[in-house]
C-alpha cells in the first residue's frame, strides 16, 4: 500500500492539472472565435476611437501578438496564479472574483445541505414501503424535481418575502437572506437525489444480507439507518457532487431573481461584454470546482466502501 | 397431537403452515400444510430440491418470509409462545435472541460495508445484551467459539477479505451472539468446498450439546446425514417423508427420497446413471453402455501443460503463485478430474489451458502445437478445439438475449455462415443437451439453473470441440440437478469422443465421472493418478483430508452398499 499511495496521488493531482488546462484552453479558443472586436469591450461605448487608439490599445493588451503567443502568454499568467486585469471594470480579475466568490460558496453550502437534508427525511420516510404516503411523497419530488428554480424563486418570494414578510427581499444580506435562495436551488436537487436515494434504499433493501440483519431483530429504521443508507451513499455522493460543483461554478437565474452577487451574473455580464480575462477566469474556477469535488468525492467513496480500499488498479 | 416428550422441551412446534406468494390468480402456494417439531438439544434436516419450499419455510419460522408472502398455520408455537399472533414487535423482540437465522452464502449475507465485528456484534446491541464497551470482547470470544482463528484481527476486517468458510463462521457467530435457543440454518454449507463443509457441519452439530435447536435446511442428503436427528424431505410445498435418519437412509418409503439419496454421487456409482428420469426427449443410455466409458486412446495428447507457474502480483501485496510448475496430459477422449479446495489454483489452471492466460513459466500445447506463448491473432482460428463451461451460468449470459441468439452466436464465431443451417444446427444442439426447440426463445432468467447449465454445455458444443474445460460445473446445482448434469457430460463424452478436463471441488462427482485425477494444493499438483487408485489408497495427506471431508451416506443405506473412502484413522 505504502508505495502505491503517492503515486496514485500524484497520479490524480496531474490528471486534475490536466483538467483545468484542458478548460483554458477550450475557453480561449472559443472567446477567439466569436465575432467582434475585444478592444470594443475595453474603449466601452466610445464608437469614434481613432484607429491610433484602438492600435495602441490592441498593443497594450498584447492582442497584436500572433495568436499562439497569445495563448501561451495566457497559459503562463494562470501558472503563477495571475488571473489579469479585467477591460470593462479595469480592476485586477482576482478582486473582481474574490467579491462574487464567498456568497457563491455561501449559497452552494446552503443549497446542498438542505437538499440533502429534504431528500434523506423523504426518502428515508417512504423507502421499503407502499401506499399512499409513498405515492405522494414521489409525486411531489418529481413536481419539485420538474418545475424551473426561477419560478420557485419568484413563487417564494412573493409569499414568504412580500406577502407574509418571513423572510427579507432581494438584495438583502446577511444569513438570513440565504434562506430563500439556498431554498429555491435547494427544491430541484432535493427532488432528484430524492427519487435517485429511495431507489437505491429500495435495491439494498432486496440484497440477502438485509435478511440477515432482520433476523438479528433490528427494526425497519435501524436497518435502514445503520445498513442501507450506507450502500445508498456512494450513488447519492456522485449526483450530490456534481450537482454542488455546478453551484460552485453560479447560479445565474437565482442571483439575478434575488439580486445576489455571485459567479454567474459576473460570467453573464463578461461574456456580454467581451471581458476576456474574466471569462477565462470564471471557466478556469469552475474546472477547478470540478476537479476539486471530484477528488473529493473519490475520496469520500472509500471512506463509504471499504472493498474500493483494497481493490486499486495497478 | 401425538406429542410424547415433556412440552418443556419443545421449542418449536407449527400445524399446517401455509405459505402462499402474491395474490390472485398469479399467486404462487409455495408451502403446503407443513408440520414440524423441534426440541431442545435435536438437529431436524429438512431436505428438498430447489423450489421445493424448504427456504420459504426457514425463513417463514424467523419470521421473515417477506412483504409479497402470506403466511397462515393452523397452530404455532414458538419457546412457549403463541407465533402465530406475533405482531412485527414481537418478532423483533425474539428474532436473534429466540430464534437465529443463518443463511447460505455469507458473502452475500453480510453487509460488506461493515467490519465482520460490528456485525457479530449487532444482536448484542439489538437486544441490549451488553454495553458497548463490553462488546468488542464478546465479539472475539464468539468469533473464537465459531472457529475463527486471529478472531481480533478478523472482527476489524471487511467481509470481503475473508474466505467463505470464515465468512460463514462469522454469520454464525453472529447468529449465536444473543445466545438464541433454536437456529435455523438455511444451506449454510453449500457455497463452501468439502473441507471447509466438514468444519462448518461439526461446528453446527456440536451446538447441540448446549441444548440449542437446529434446523437444517439442505439440498444434499449425504451433508445433513452427518449430524441429523430426523429428516424430513419435502416436495412441492409438503412434507412427503419425516423420520429419524437411520430410518429414511436405509428404507426410504417415498420415491422422492429414493431419488435423492440415488443422486448423491459415491464410490460405487461409477457408471450408473445417477438421475431416475431421463431429461426429455433424450433417451438414456442404458447402464451397461455407460459403464464401458471409451478408452483414452492413449496417443497424441490433446491438451497438455508443461511445467505451468503462474504468479498474480499486486501492488503494495506479497505476489501470490497461484499455479506452481503444474504438468498435465489430457489424452482424446479422457476424462481427467482437478480436485482442490477452493484457492488451490483450480481455476486459474483451467484459464491457462484455455489460453485466456498466460503462463509466466511452463508450456501449454493444444493437439500437439504450442498454444501459450501465441499472439490471439494465431491461436484464435483454433480457438473452436477447446471450450469452457463455467460453473455460473447465468453471468456467462447476456441477460437480454435468447438461447437462440446465444447459440446463433456461437455458430456464427465457430464459422457457421448460412442462416438457415445455424439454425437447424441451434434445434440439434439443444436436442443433443436435452431440450427442445421450444426453449430457443427462452431467455436464461426464465430458465432454472440446470437447464442454462444445459444451454451453456450446447454453447460450449457449437463450435465441435475436442476438449471441454468444465470449470466447477455442478457446485451451483442441487443435487438432482447436478446428477442429470453429470449424466449428460457423461453420454456427451461417449457420443462425441470428447477430452473432459474436470474442475471440482467434489472429489464424489470426479470419482463418478473421471479416469485419472490430479489433486491440486497450494497451486502445485500434490497426487496424481487413475481415479479408483486414489480415491481407494491416497498418497498425499491432503488427498486424504479431502477425501474424509466427503459426505458420504453411511454404509448400508438405501442407495446401495457404499463403502466409504480409505480413511486414516482419526481423519475425521
Amino acid at each position: 500500500m505504502t508505495p502505491s499511495l503517492p503515486r496514485r496521488a500524484a497520479r490524480r493531482l496531474l490528471s486534475a492539472l490536466l483538467v483545468v488546462w484542458g478548460a483554458a484552453t477550450i475557453s480561449f479558443c472559443v472567446l477567439h472565435l466569436i465575432p467582434g472586436d475585444p478592444v470594443d469591450a475595453v474603449l466601452g461605448p466610445l464608437v469614434g476611437a481613432s484607429p491610433e487608439l484602438r492600435a495602441r490599445v490592441r498593443a497594450e493588451l498584447g492582442l497584436d501578438a500572433p495568436l499562439w503567443v497569445q495563448y501561451l502568454t495566457a497559459l503562463a499568467r494562470l501558472a503563477a496564479l495571475d488571473l489579469g486585469w479585467s477591460y470593462r471594470l479595469d480592476r485586477p480579475v482576482a478582486d473582481v472574483l474574490a467579491d462574487q466568490l464567498w456568497p457563491t460558496v455561501e449559497l452552494a453550502v446552503a443549497a446542498l445541505v438542505l437538499a440533502v437534508l429534504l431528500a434523506g427525511t423523504a426518502a428515508l420516510a417512504t423507502a421499503g414501503r407502499r401506499g399512499l404516503p409513498r405515492a405522494v411523497i414521489s409525486g411531489a419530488e418529481l413536481v419539485g424535481a420538474a418545475v424551473p428554480s426561477f419560478w420557485v424563486g419568484v413563487v417564494a418570494l412573493t409569499f414568504l418575502s412580500f406577502r407574509w414578510g418571513l423572510f427579507p427581499g432581494p438584495g438583502a444580506v446577511g444569513p438570513h437572506a440565504l434562506v430563500l435562495p439556498a431554498l429555491t436551488l435547494a427544491v430541484p436537487i432535493a427532488g432528484v437525489l430524492a427519487q435517485v436515494l429511495r431507489r437505491e434504499l429500495d435495491d439494498t433493501l432486496g440484497q440477502p444480507f438485509v435478511t440477515s440483519v432482520r433476523a438479528r431483530g433490528v427494526g425497519r429504521t435501524g436497518v435502514l439507518v445503520r445498513h442501507a443508507l450506507r450502500h445508498a451513499a456512494v450513488p447519492l455522493l456522485t449526483l450530490a457532487g456534481w450537482v454542488f460543483a455546478g453551484l460552485l461554478s453560479g447560479t445565474v437565474l437565482v442571483e439575478t431573481v434575488f439580486a445576489r452577487p455571485g459567479l454567474g451574473r459576473v460570467l453573464v455580464s463578461a461574456v456580454t461584454a467581451r471581458d476576456i480575462p474574466v471569462v477565462n477566469a470564471v471557466v478556469v474556477i469552475s474546472a477547478a470546482a470540478f476537479v476539486t469535488v471530484n477528488l473529493a468525492v473519490d475520496a469520500l467513496y472509500r471512506v463509504v466502501d471499504p472493498r474500493l480500499r483494497a481493490s486499486e488498479a495497478p | 397431537m401425538t406429542d410424547t416428550g415433556t412440552d418443556d422441551d419443545l421449542l418449536l412446534s407449527v400445524d399446517g403452515l401455509d405459505i402462499t406468494f402474491g395474490r390472485g390468480r398469479r399467486a404462487v402456494h409455495a408451502v403446503r400444510g407443513v408440520s414440524l417439531r423441534l426440541r431442545r438439544g435435536e438437529c431436524l434436516a429438512i431436505v428438498g430440491e430447489s423450489g421445493s419450499g424448504k427456504s420459504a419455510t426457514a425463513r417463514a419460522l424467523a419470521g421473515l418470509a417477506g412483504p409479497a408472502a402470506t403466511v397462515a398455520a393452523r397452530a404455532w408455537r414458538l419457546l412457549g409462545r403463541n407465533a402465530a399472533r406475533f405482531t412485527e414487535r414481537d418478532w423483533r423482540a425474539v428474532r436473534g435472541r429466540g430464534i437465529g437465522l443463518v443463511l447460505q452464502d455469507a458473502l452475500v449475507s453480510l453487509d460488506p460495508l461493515r467490519t465482520v465485528g460490528a456485525e457479530v456484534a449487532e444482536p448484542l446491541r439489538v437486544h441490549r445484551i451488553l454495553p458497548r464497551d463490553r462488546r468488542a470482547a464478546e465479539v472475539v470470544r464468539l468469533l473464537d467459539e465459531a472457529g475463527v482463528p486471529e478472531p481480533g484481527e478478523r472482527a476489524a476486517q471487511h467481509p470481503h477479505e475473508l474466505s467463505g468458510g470464515l465468512r460463514q463462521r462469522a454469520l454464525i457467530a453472529s447468529a449465536l451472539a444473543a445466545r438464541p435457543a433454536v437456529l435455523v440454518a438455511d444451506e449454510p454449507t453449500t457455497a463452501l468446498d468439502v473441507v471447509v463443509q466438514d468444519q462448518v457441519l461439526r461446528l453446527l452439530g456440536g451446538l447441540r450439546s448446549d441444548g440449542l435447536g437446529l434446523l437444517l435446511i439442505s439440498h444434499d442428503l449425504a451433508v445433513v446425514a452427518r449430524i441429523a436427528d430426523r429428516i424430513a424431505v419435502m416436495h412441492d410445498g409438503r412434507i412427503v417423508e419425516e423420520g429419524p435418519t437411520a430410518r429414511i437412509l436405509d428404507r426410504p418409503a417415498h420415491p422422492r427420497t429414493r431419488a435423492l439419496l440415488a443422486a448423491v454421487p459415491g464410490p460405487t456409482t461409477r457408471g450408473r446413471r445417477l438421475s431416475d428420469r431421463a431429461p426429455a426427449r433424450t433417451a438414456g443410455p442404458t447402464p451397461a453402455e455407460a459403464a464401458a466409458p471409451p478408452h483414452p486412446d492413449g496417443g497424441a495428447a490433446v491438451l497438455a501443460c508443461e511445467g505451468v507457474t503462474k504468479v498474480f502480483a499486486r501492488a503494495g501485496h506479497p505476489a501470490r503463485t497461484a499455479v506452481r510448475d503444474v504438468s498435465l496430459r489430457l489424452a482424446a477422449g479422457e476424462a481427467l478430474g482437478v480436485v482442490g479446495e477452493s484457492g488451490s489454483g483450480k481455476s486459474t489452471l483451467a484459464l491457462l489451458a484455455m489460453g485466456l492466460l498466460p503462463p509466466d513459466s511452463g508450456t501449454v500445447t493444444l493437439e500437439g502445437r504450442p498454444w501459450s506463448g501465441l499472439p490471439e491473432r494465431a491461436r484464435r482460428p483454433r480457438r473452436s478445439a477447446v471450450q469452457l463451461v463455467q460453473q455460473d451460468p447465468l453471468g456467462s449470459f447476456d441477460p437480454r438475449y435468447p438461447v437462440g441468439r446465444v447459440l446463433d452466436e456461437a455458430l456464427r464465431a465457430a464459422g457457421e455462415r448460412d442462416r438457415s443451417r445455424r439454425r437447424a444446427r441451434a434445434a440439434a444442439l439443444l436436442a443433443q443437451v436435452g431440450l427442445d426447440e421450444g426453449h430457443l426463445r427462452r431467455r436464461p432468467l426464465e430458465l432454472s439453473g440446470g437447464q442454462r447449465q444445459r444451454v451453456a454445455i450446447a454453447r460450449a458444443l457449437a463450435p465441435r470441440p475436442r476438449v471441454l474445460v468444465c470449470d466447477e460445473p455442478v457446485s451451483a446445482l442441487d443435487a438432482s440437478v447436478q446428477a442429470q448434469i453429470i449424466d449428460l457430460l457423461t453420454r456427451l463424452r461417449r457420443e462425441l469422443g470428447l477430452a473432459l478436463l474436470f474442475i471440482s471441488h467434489d472429489l464424489g462427482v470426479v470419482h463418478h465421472l473421471c479416469d485419472r485425477v490430479v489433486v491440486m494444493h497450494g497451486g502445485a499438483v500434490v497426487e496424481e493418478g487413475p481415479v479408483e487408485r486414489v480415491w481407494r489408497a491416497p498418497a498425499h495427506p491432503h488427498t486424504e483430508r479431502l477425501l474424509a471431508a466427503v459426505p458420504a451416506l453411511p454404509p448400508g443405506s438405501a442407495a446401495g452398499e457404499r463403502p466409504g473412502p480409505a480413511r486414516l484413522p482419526g481423519a475425521t
